[in-house]
């Protein structure tokens, strides 16, 4: 092949470029993005090759998130405790509100950053967030429906005949399916937004105030070992202290019955706290105030303890009251107004 | 006389075209082995409440719903040749109620057996392999919910290997029995030893000597049948013995390891058909 053959190839090239950019297809396409990693963010823990994210796929995760026959009397959806805007957990609720208004033992867990997580719900137990949807679909003051009821519920369904053909190139609905539509939709509710996000990424005019970059180095000695950057949570799980509720909550030894797993529950991220009151995991504190001072002076020598909260023979992390002032200013920078308002993630 | 020198004649016939073929992994042929549920000397029949069975500590009760996971199942010939079942056709769900159910039906080489191996419940490789991977009997919405057939424990991401229910008039009232009134024992064991963690690992490895009962001659052109008792009444009699009143609901639980332990003396090789 001479030279000018190469030229009239890289001009045909350019051509085809060029019809492309007009393509409507090609535009639709680009809207969707599927799943990004943020430049700040390390490498997803979900396997993405075994289920990428289309959106197709997204499409019908995000109606089956929505999809009220998920129940056993078609009244509840994942979204009614874990609304978007709360970040998607169950403002105002303790512990969750499920079917025929019963109530779980445990504060509804935000839907964020899942592609991160190397376990699932407050005490462990489930290790894939393809399995992870069961759980709630199953408990009985949750959705206390079975498997089976739902997929054939779904079947019966025209609309998600034609989801599942998008989707998954055929109209078959298999569990599989089912849980990997679900994941598309969870792994894309992405918090990577906040004003430390942008400070992190040197984005344009983002930056600390003084009591937030104050708030910030305090954070980096009390806090971080545990909530670390940029997910604001290690995944490890731990026991912070807290007194032993009455219904003994044991956390993840109800999952593996290792005696020192008692009262272990997973670190929860500090992203979009703004939205997710009550916390910790029966949702025992109303506010941040509350947390911060039960950190500073309300820690129990539970069995199990982190060995963090109990350094020298002193219980929880001593901080006066400037301090908490300034962590509770670094602790706003996580909140994300555009993932509490992207209509992506919306119901349709 | 006639008739008797000619099935002599068709004896010796198949003897010789009948020797033990050459161990050969492509030349397969049909294997089932059959779990046949029995209660101590009696067969199994459900809420047979007329004449409920009774254990050694003379609690008598009665059985609702018996049905676990068989699976990697192994045979082994005299000369020592083992062949392992692929383990996507290797998982079985033998329920009681359904008597279709009974067999696990693999493929082995030809040949003649004396030795089959195989797990009760599920291997903790497939206990955490995608959600691809779990079908037929081990997709987690198969068997409806937990009340009904189900046999996937949501909240800890795996299988109950063995679930046995049944109720006895010994179980109280209370908390510590079934206060419903129902009176209901329940035994879901399950446990395969913990994702990131080592926990109690429940998975139980069952070798068959077949040579005292009879060992399977498989042929392609017959169905070779390892006919297996699998006795519930060891349950609560194995070298674990235990009183169903003092535990009649063992589920998520150490004591489940206790139990467990009483699994490989509920199988006891009956016969071969072959």
């Amino acid at each position: 092949m001479n030279k000018k053959h190469w030229i009239v190839l890289c001009l045909s090239g350019l051509f085809i470029l060029a019809c492309k950019k007009d393509n409507p297809i090609k535009e639709e396409i680009e809207q969707f993005l599927g799943f990004r990693k943020p430049a700040n963010f390390p490498e997803p823990v979900y396997n993405l090759a075994n289920n990428p994210v289309t959106k197709e796929g997204f499409e019908l995760g995000r109606a089956l998130f929505y999809e009220p026959r998920l129940s056993r009397n078609n009244t509840i959806t994942c979204g009614s405790c874990h609304i978007q805007s709360s970040a998607f957990t169950q403002h105002g609720h303790d512990v969750s509100h499920g079917i025929d208004d019963r109530l779980g033992t445990r504060n509804s867990p935000p839907i964020m950053n899942l592609a991160w997580n190397k376990a699932f719900m407050w005490g462990g137990g489930v290790y894939d967030l393809d399995l992870q949807p069961i759980t709630p679909i199953t408990t009985h003051e949750e959705m206390d429906e079975n498997l089976e009821n739902v997929l054939n519920k779904i079947r019966a369904l025209p609309k998600y005949t034609a989801m599942f053909k998008g989707a998954f190139g055929t109209e078959e609905v298999t569990t599989a399916r089912f849980m990997k539509a679900l994941s598309q939709f969870m792994l894309m509710c992405v918090s990577s937004n906040s004003k430390y996000d942008k400070v992190m990424r040197k984005e344009a005019g983002a930056a600390f105030t003084t009591d937030e970059q104050a708030g910030y180095v305090l954070f980096k000695d009390k806090c971080a070992s545990c909530h670390s950057e940029p997910l604001f949570t290690d995944g490890s799980f731990r026991n912070n202290g807290l007194g032993i509720s009455t219904i003994n909550d044991k956390g993840l030894y109800g999952a593996t019955l290792i005696e020192t797993d008692k009262y272990k529950f997973k670190v929860p991220s500090l992203r979009n706290l703004q939205y997710t009151a009550p916390y910790m995991h029966d949702g025992r504190f109303l506010s941040l105030a509350g947390v911060l001072e039960y950190y500073h002076s309300e820690v129990q020598a539970t069995p199990n303890l982190d060995p963090v909260l109990n350094q020298n023979g002193k219980l929880g992390i001593a901080l006066k009251e400037d301090q908490k002032a300034k962590l509770t200013a670094f602790l706003n920078t996580l909140n994300d107004t555009e993932f509490i308002n992207n209509k992506m993630l919306s119901e349709q | 006389m006639l008739l008797f020198s000619f099935m002599l004649v068709l004896a010796a016939c198949s003897k010789k075209d009948n020797p033990t073929p050459d161990f050969q992994e492509e030349n397969l042929a049909p294997l089932s082995v059959e779990f046949d549920n029995i209660v101590g000397e009696r067969t199994l029949t459900f809420d047979n409440t007329g004449s409920p069975y009774k254990n050694a500590a003379g609690e008598p009760f009665t059985v609702s719903r018996i049905q676990y996971f068989i699976s990697n199942l192994k045979v082994t010939t005299a000369a020592g040749n083992t062949y392992t079942v692929n383990p996507d056709s290797s998982y079985f769900l033998i329920k009681g109620d359904d008597k279709a159910t009974r067999f696990a039906k693999v493929k082995v080489p030809e040949g003649d057996y004396t030795n089959l191996t195989f797990t009760l419940g599920v291997d903790s490789l497939r206990s955490t392999m995608p959600i691809d991977k779990r079908t037929g009997v081990l997709d987690p919405a198969a068997g409806g919910g937990m009340e009904d057939g189900g046999m996937y424990w949501g909240w800890n991401g795996g299988y109950i290997f063995f679930k046995f229910e049944g109720n006895s008039a010994v179980i109280s009232d209370n908390v510590n029995g079934d206060p419903t009134g129902k009176k209901q024992m329940k035994y879901h064991i399950g446990f395969f030893g913990g994702y990131s963690a080592p926990t109690l690992n429940n998975i139980k490895v069952i070798n068959v000597d077949l040579r005292t009962a009879g060992i399977a001659k498989v042929r392609k052109d017959r169905q070779s049948n390892i006919h297996l008792f699998v006795d519930l009444m060891k349950v609560f009699n194995g070298k674990n013995a235990f009183k169903i009143a003092e535990k009649p609901n063992v589920m998520f639980d150490d004591f489940s390891a206790k139990i467990a332990a009483n699994f490989p003396e509920m199988f006891r090789h009956d016969h071969t058909e072959n």
